[in-house]
């Protein structure tokens, strides 16, 4: 197992998802995108672990649990270099990467606190305008939002 | 056409721009009809605006429609804490168009998609107000001859004037040089130069007048709010040099006109007013047969 090491902080499972390269500051909030803790699953998390690439970076292991693509991909927002693992008797059978949606729902907050959605019981809608540098246009006000800004509801 | 609504002005292609000031024209020449007749339109004003409201009602009534509504949201019978979304869905079905003026940014898209019937923007905060830009462009279209390859010059607060931005956006389909006047605290944000620099278009940016003004075709003004700035020495510095003085006329193009949104308060002398280069007063005027066309197109009802 390659990084041999470092997976051993967090136990292996058997059959399920591993999401690492998780920026450890956007752990929990990858845990409320994908509604993790309102979920039944066995579920381990390791957070400010070493990353080269990341600084401190988070890894979560949820047992049992497949993601499709649509869903996961709610992530990139806050985890764009997340890379999940499928797992099925303890071997990674398919590595994925998530990739930034051209449209996000009811995720996002505006940042404009004189927009509709801010004022009324509205669910936001951003056109992805920026990938790489996350810039997100909202649907309803037209102002944008950075991903400096950027506050998950 | 493509949009039933008509929420901002980056909805409506160049095409679909110039349809609308072809039949503003035609209203123009022939302002009273009965195209609207046995409609019902709803003019809903959530905050007063006496100009916008008298411009839309004036439409309406030249083309024989009825008009349901209120001018202001305190005193009608929305009652406060009834939601956006309820009184458009009541009202949707009272009325064959929607005109919504809302301080809420985006109020106007959100009820564009509550409502089953063409939903005009008339002012959504600091948002859009896309028929003020279309009776802009009609104004210029109409003393220029054309909108191509204009010299136009912005002057005031351009970093929060709407206005400003909706009719840079529009302007931009048609080879325009900007020239951009305004103090450095109120700039043009980088998204709308960013759009110019995508869309290869020349502007330029400079703190006054100087002696650029004879190169103008159209000078667009706006006015510069002491509330704007954050340090009020800033404000008492540059507050008489977006002033329009006819003096400053003297060696202007022949074909230049001067717009300004209206209401003025300061910005253009009065001294302005009777030079025949002065336009404000007519753009004002050119707003009812825009808006009438606008109400036939998203109501396609053909002239
Ligand atoms: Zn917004």
């Amino acid at each position: 197992m390659k990084g041999g090491k470092q997976q051993l902080v967090v136990s292996a499972i058997q059959n399920g998802t591993v999401i690492d390269h998780v920026p450890a500051k956007s752990l929990f909030k990858v845990i409320q995108i994908l509604g993790l803790d309102h979920i039944e699953n066995q579920i381990t998390f390791g957070t400010n672990l070493e990353s080269k690439k990341l600084g401190h970076k988070a890894i979560i292991k949820i047992s049992e649990r497949y993601f499709e693509d649509n869903d996961i991909n709610r992530i990139a927002l806050v985890a764009p270099e997340a890379k999940l693992n499928i797992i099925k008797d303890y071997m990674v059978v398919e590595k994925k990467v998530v990739k930034v949606p051209d449209y996000i729902t009811a995720i996002a907050k505006c940042m404009n606190p004189k927009c509709i959605t801010n004022l009324e019981n509205v669910t936001t809608r951003f056109q992805v305008i920026s990938k790489k540098n996350i810039a997100l246009k909202c649907r309803y006000c037209e102002k944008i939002t950075s991903g400096d800004n950027l506050k998950i509801i | 056409m493509r949009n039933r609504s008509l929420v901002s002005i980056d909805d409506f292609s160049k095409e679909e721009i110039l349809e609308i000031l072809d039949l503003a024209g035609k209203f123009e020449l022939r302002p009273v009809g009965k195209l609207l007749e046995g409609k019902v339109i709803a003019t809903l004003f959530f905050e007063p605006s006496t100009r916008t409201r008298l411009s839309f009602e004036s439409a309406i009534n030249r083309l024989g429609g009825k008009i349901v509504g209120f001018a202001d949201s305190s005193i009608s019978s929305v009652t406060k804490g009834e939601t956006l979304f309820d009184t458009i869905k009541m009202v949707n079905s009272y009325a064959d168009l929607i005109v919504i003026r809302h301080p809420f940014e985006g109020s106007a898209r959100f009820a564009s998609e509550v409502a089953t019937v063409p939903v005009i923007n008339a002012g959504d905060g600091a948002n859009q107000h896309p028929t003020q830009t279309l009776l802009d462009l009609y104004s210029i279209r109409k003393t220029q001859g054309s909108l191509d390859n204009l010299n136009v010059f912005m002057v005031g607060d351009l970093k929060y004037g709407r206005t400003v931005h909706s009719l840079l956006m529009a302007m931009a389909h048609w080879n325009t040089t900007f020239n951009f006047i305004s103090p450095e605290e109120l700039r043009v944000p980088d998204e709308f130069k960013l759009h110019l620099d995508n869309a290869g278009l020349k502007y330029y940016e400079h703190l006054d007048f100087s002696d650029i003004i004879s190169r103008a075709d159209i000078i667009y003004m706006t006015r510069v709010q002491k509330e704007r700035f954050s340090d009020p020495i800033e404000y008492e510095k540059v507050k008489n040099v977006y002033v329009l003085r006819n003096s400053m006329l003297r060696n202007t193009k022949a074909n230049l006109r001067i717009l300004h949104p209206l209401p003025r308060v300061n910005e253009i002398h009065t001294d302005v007013d009777s030079n025949p280069k002065a336009y404000y007063f007519e753009q004002a005027l050119n707003g009812v047969y825009t808006r009438q066309a606008i109400l036939c197109t998203l109501l396609d009802l053909n002239f």
